[in-house]
């Protein structure tokens, strides 16, 4: 029979290892969440993050091993940011009436949230590719890491700080619009999307269904104007 | 992709979304780089789709369908770059109260903001609109 250690060293270093241990944390995560009827601290997303960096720093595989194998799941962010064509499509009609207050506020709430991102992080002393990584984390993670890629952030501080923004977006934003008492949820929908992306966008689908097509609406709008006005802003810095 | 090969792939739905995902994908990285855009290859896709979109109707009602099974899964595709965070964690440490700070800040002047600015251009728009229509 095959040494344990032997078949262990297969593992560690086969694609098969991450991709598996990606989609199994996944879905414990998500058994998790809906056990504890949505309960925004045991966000899916974060718990299966968590759960993968305890695995591999309990077994001392690096990012690049585990990679390897996600790099599969990672690819699909590519044709999801396509797909987002098909429900700005179907919701055209009130794109088409809503348009202006949309993407006013689309735009407002992107610059709004970089803006206040570098200030802060620049006021407490981060570095400036800290500084720079910050500014497209609320756009969705192909978008926000390519815009930090050729700007002078660091595409993988980036996602990993869009993903924390998603996160915190989805736990926060229901206790934002109790605060501000605010109603509609064509609203709420175009502000979750633009302040937490896909992340948001899954907790808005949870909430309502319309809050769930605006806040998809709001994040595909907010990656297209995001790639035409934060290279502007992040060279004005 | 032409409209022939669309149809050719219409009876297997999921191939044939992720053909054409892919297939625009691709078309964005070309014109990304042939003209050396700041702009992500995959966002030139969602643009060119959903012109395409506007130009073959039948062609979204085929695909709305597939496209929501696809998306369901959005959250599940962040995961990999969510795991990115530790080859940053030493970075993080130096930095950590500055960088919670200013995500946690931002998320929340991000939502106000947003909803904030729609609602006011939401109510002059009505404005506007009641005033035309009392002339």
């Amino acid at each position: 029979m095959t040494k344990v250690e032997d078949i262990w060293v297969y593992l560690a270093a086969s694609p098969l290892f991450g991709l598996v241990l990606t989609l199994v944390f996944f879905q414990i995560a998500q058994a998790i969440y809906r056990r504890f009827n949505h309960h925004p601290l045991l966000n899916p997303v974060a718990l299966s993050v968590l759960g993968i960096i305890g695995v591999l720093a309990l077994f001392d595989i690096n990012y690049e091993t585990y990679f390897e194998g996600a790099q599969f799941i990672h690819f699909l962010l590519g044709p999801a940011t396509v797909a987002l064509a098909i429900p700005l499509y179907q919701y055209r009609q009130t794109l088409k009436n809503l348009w202006l207050p949309i993407v006013m506020a689309v735009s407002f709430g992107l610059v709004a949230a970089g803006l206040t991102a570098f200030w802060i992080a620049q006021s407490l002393g981060a570095s400036i590719e800290t500084m720079l990584s910050l500014v497209p984390k609320s756009v969705t993670a192909p978008v926000a890491m390519g815009i930090a890629e050729k700007n002078g952030g660091v595409a993988t501080l980036t996602a990993a700080f869009v993903v924390i923004t998603g996160i915190l977006g989805a736990m926060m934003a229901n206790w934002v619009f109790n605060l501000m008492r605010l109603k509609d949820d064509r609203v709420k929908g175009i502000a979750i999307g633009v302040s937490a992306h896909g992340l948001g966008t899954a907790k808005a689908f949870q909430l309502s269904d319309q809050m769930g097509a605006f806040s998809g609406l709001a994040m595909a709008l907010s990656a297209f104007i995001a790639a035409l006005i934060l290279p502007w802003m992040m060279g004005a810095l | 992709m032409s409209e022939q090969n669309a149809s050719r792939l219409a009876g297997f739905s999921f191939l044939g979304l992720i053909t054409l995902l892919l297939a625009y994908q691709l078309i964005g990285e070309i014109i990304v780089r042939a003209f050396n855009l700041p702009i992500p290859g995959p966002v030139i896709g969602m643009f060119l789709l959903f012109i395409s979109l506007l130009f073959h109707s039948g062609w979204a009602k085929r695909w709305i369908e597939p496209s929501q099974h696809f998306l369901r899964y959005l959250s599940l595709f962040f995961v990999p770059a969510g795991v990115g965070v530790m080859l940053h964690l030493s970075r993080v440490g130096e930095q950590w109260l500055a960088i919670a700070l200013a995500l946690v800040v931002s998320t929340i002047v991000s939502l106000v903001v947003t909803a904030g600015v729609m609602l006011l251009i939401m109510r002059l728009n009505t404005r506007i609109g009641g005033v035309k229509k009392h002339d």
